[in-house]
């Protein structure tokens, strides 16, 4: 990536000598990192792209209960007037689309496509965000603790990273989330399965985060700002919080946004073997489930719930890559 | 090498003894637990009391775990609630159906992946580099279920070229020798029978290969392009040793070090997809079996199947390393 340096429309008339002299007619100012940041950004085409499409994608899981409200989108009505009761599959064209249908409907229920794409969206958004603020909690502390204080800390920590990172996690997950059963911490039902996916994702995903946080504190460590704090008698948790913090934000930024597709990816995998959200609430993963067991009635079907997770983990991966190229150019 | 392999089989002990407290915590202390798992959910509270009893399960915790314990060592794993075999039997059943489909995935990707590293670096910004980087982002985001129910409804359903389904036909006899079928049909000379397996594993293998091809890919290309710009490569090509030679000796044996390392720590990747691709093609693996039994809470099989796949995982991981200090003397210095 070049040098974020944005000719404004004055400067570029003038002429170095008159640079030179101060004559130009706008005001040298400086920048904040932010702003160098947002510069790179903007020039970062598919990131921007990745980056409204997250956005388009959140107010639609945020507002899915007003949106369905509105448009009269109900994830669970059945419509069975809709289905070929022979096949079990919707009748017409392209899996049932119609103008009251768009995405047409389920094979089986005749439930509309659109509405339970929709009802998809918060319950996949919110166990990866869930999930992800779960890891960048644990990867943080143990990561900090690991490149800072190095030593024992740092064996243990970064041994306990290999092994999750190459360890079979699906399985564990499987195991895991398989066997709770409803009463667990006094929940039931969606709000059950939600948090144990959360834990479960969130637990298994640490050290992806853990393991950048350790390499930039441990970089960091040796920097003169903060051996200066040191030398002013400044303690372990002081450094920690006031100086390595700071300097760890946008580093954990980045690795967070990127941590969404893949624990996206993970709760859809977990929900299309059976153990993730359970029907009849709609949830992609459970949509492919259904797709994968009517494949030979209705093919069409496993595109809407496919698409939906592909183009989510897409923006998502472009946006955190455009994150990291304007945060952190050299890394690249 | 030797005290390598013996402190690595070492370790396996204390990680092993771990899982198996874990395992042995999570399978009897939760809610419902193996009898509701045997009887059903509407057993009554009598009959759940004999079948605890006659288990042990009335006993104290860790009297259940040190018989729990003693059993595993003997290589006992207990029975499946599902298939009433032994655990054991399951797993040595199904596991050389995994292993020829993950075997295949990986070749699938070496052969595909290197070349297409090598050739995007050397043409960096060239129409292959483009669809190289396409094709790994693309593999990147895409659910790896998501792939093989495109594949199979294209391929076996909508063109009918391959099958959807298995490993063999039900009318082909083959003879068991290894178990991976596709060799056994070499060995007997069985042919039609080679050929129909290579057909049943077209389809899941392509699909879990799009795992490890990714990383491969992109690994490829990106130490290339870095050894490329080392001061050895350019000394080789300056002192005027011939273009093939400079690649070959200089640049791919630098380059593909990282490569090996990163398609040994894809084993646990590439499990994990193996599950979800046996389930969707329904090929009988350890994949597939543990995804049955998931569903009929087959504790028994959980908890063998994990601690057996553990076991392989760590030696797959330590060949991986044998392997690595023969292609890199620098490591067997240290």
């Amino acid at each position: 990536m070049t040098a974020p340096i944005e000719t404004t429309a004055a400067s570029a008339e003038a002429q170095p000598e008159a640079v030179l002299a101060g004559a130009g007619r706008s005001q040298i100012e400086g920048r904040s990192l932010g702003q160098i940041a947002w510069t790179r950004f903007k020039r970062d085409k598919a990131a921007m792209a990745g980056g409204v499409v997250v956005v388009c994608l959140v107010l639609m899981a945020a507002l899915s209960k007003p949106i369905q409200a509105i448009f009269d989108l109900d994830p669970n009505k059945l419509n069975q007037d809709l289905v070929d009761p022979a096949l079990q599959a919707p009748k017409g064209a392209w899996g049932g689309m119609s103008w009251d249908h768009p995405l047409g409907v389920d094979p089986g229920f005749g439930r509309d496509l659109l509405a339970r794409v929709i009802e998809g969206s918060w319950v996949s958004l919110l166990v990866a965000v869930g999930a992800t603020l779960v890891s960048v909690l644990i990867g943080v502390i143990l990561g900090v603790m690991a490149g800072y204080y190095g030593g024992w800390v740092d064996s243990v920590v970064s041994r306990l990273m290999d092994t999750f990172l190459a360890f079979p996690l699906l399985l564990f997950a499987i195991s895991l989330s398989a066997s709770v059963q409803d009463g667990f911490w006094g929940l039931t039902g969606l709000p059950l399965r939600i948090a144990v996916l959360i834990f479960v994702i969130g637990f298994f995903a640490w050290p992806y985060i853990g393991r950048i946080v350790r390499a930039q504190t441990m970089s960091l460590r040796e920097r003169e700002f903060v051996e200066a704090s040191r030398s002013l008698g400044a303690r372990g948790p002081f450094i920690i919080f006031r100086e390595l913090m700071p300097n760890l934000v946008a580093p954990i930024l980045v690795y967070a946004t990127l941590l969404i597709p893949t624990n996206i990816l993970f709760e859809a995998a977990l929900s299309f073997l059976g153990v993730g959200i359970a029907p009849p609430q709609a949830s992609w993963g459970g949509m492919l489930t259904d797709a994968a067991d009517r494949y030979e009635s209705d093919l069409q079907y496993m595109f809407v719930p496919g698409l939906a997770i592909f183009i989510t983990v897409l923006a998502f991966n472009l946006l955190g890559d455009g994150l990291r190229d304007a945060l952190d150019p050299r890394s690249k | 090498m030797l005290r390598l392999v013996i402190r690595r089989l070492l370790q396996l002990i204390p990680t092993l003894l771990g899982l198996s407290v874990l395992l042995f915590l999570w399978l009897n202390r939760l809610p419902g637990g193996p009898a509701s798992a045997i009887l059903g959910e509407r057993a009554t509270e009598e009959k759940k009391a004999a079948i605890n009893k006659l288990l042990g399960l009335d006993q104290p915790v860790y009297v259940q775990y040190w018989r729990f314990l003693k059993r595993m060592v003997q290589g006992d794993l207990g029975t499946s609630i599902q298939t009433g075999q032994p655990v054991w039997d399951e797993f040595t059943l199904r596991f050389p159906a995994t292993v020829e489909l993950s075997l295949m995935a990986i070749l699938i990707a070496i052969v595909v992946g290197i070349p297409l590293g090598y050739l995007a670096a050397r043409r960096r910004g060239g129409w292959l580099d483009i669809t190289a980087v396409s094709v790994s982002l693309v593999g990147i985001c895409i659910p790896v279920f998501f792939l093989a129910l495109i594949l199979k409804g294209i391929f076996a359903v909508k063109l009918g070229l391959l099958p959807s389904y298995g490993r063999l036909e039900t009318g082909i006899n083959a003879t068991e020798v290894t178990g991976l079928a596709m060799l056994d049909g070499l060995l007997t000379g069985e042919f039609d029978a080679t050929w129909d397996a290579f057909r049943h594993l077209i389809l899941p293998s392509v699909t879990l290969a799009s795992i490890p091809l990714v990383v491969i890919v992109r690994m490829t290309r990106a130490s290339v392009l870095e050894v490329l710009g080392e001061d050895y490569v350019r000394t080789a090509e300056s002192k005027g040793l011939e273009a093939r030679v400079v690649r070959g000796r200089h640049v791919l044996r630098n380059a593909l070090l990282p490569v090996v390392t990163a398609v040994g720590l894809l084993t646990g990747a590439l499990l994990s997809g193996a599950v979800l691709t046996e389930s969707v093609f329904s090929f009988e693996g350890i994949g597939k079996f543990l995804y049955d039994a998931i569903g009929g809470r087959d504790y028994p099989v959980l908890v063998g199947f994990i601690m057996l796949i553990t076991i392989v995982f760590v030696l797959i991981n330590l060949l991986v390393d044998l392997a690595y200090s023969i292609i890199d003397p620098r490591v067997r210095v240290n």
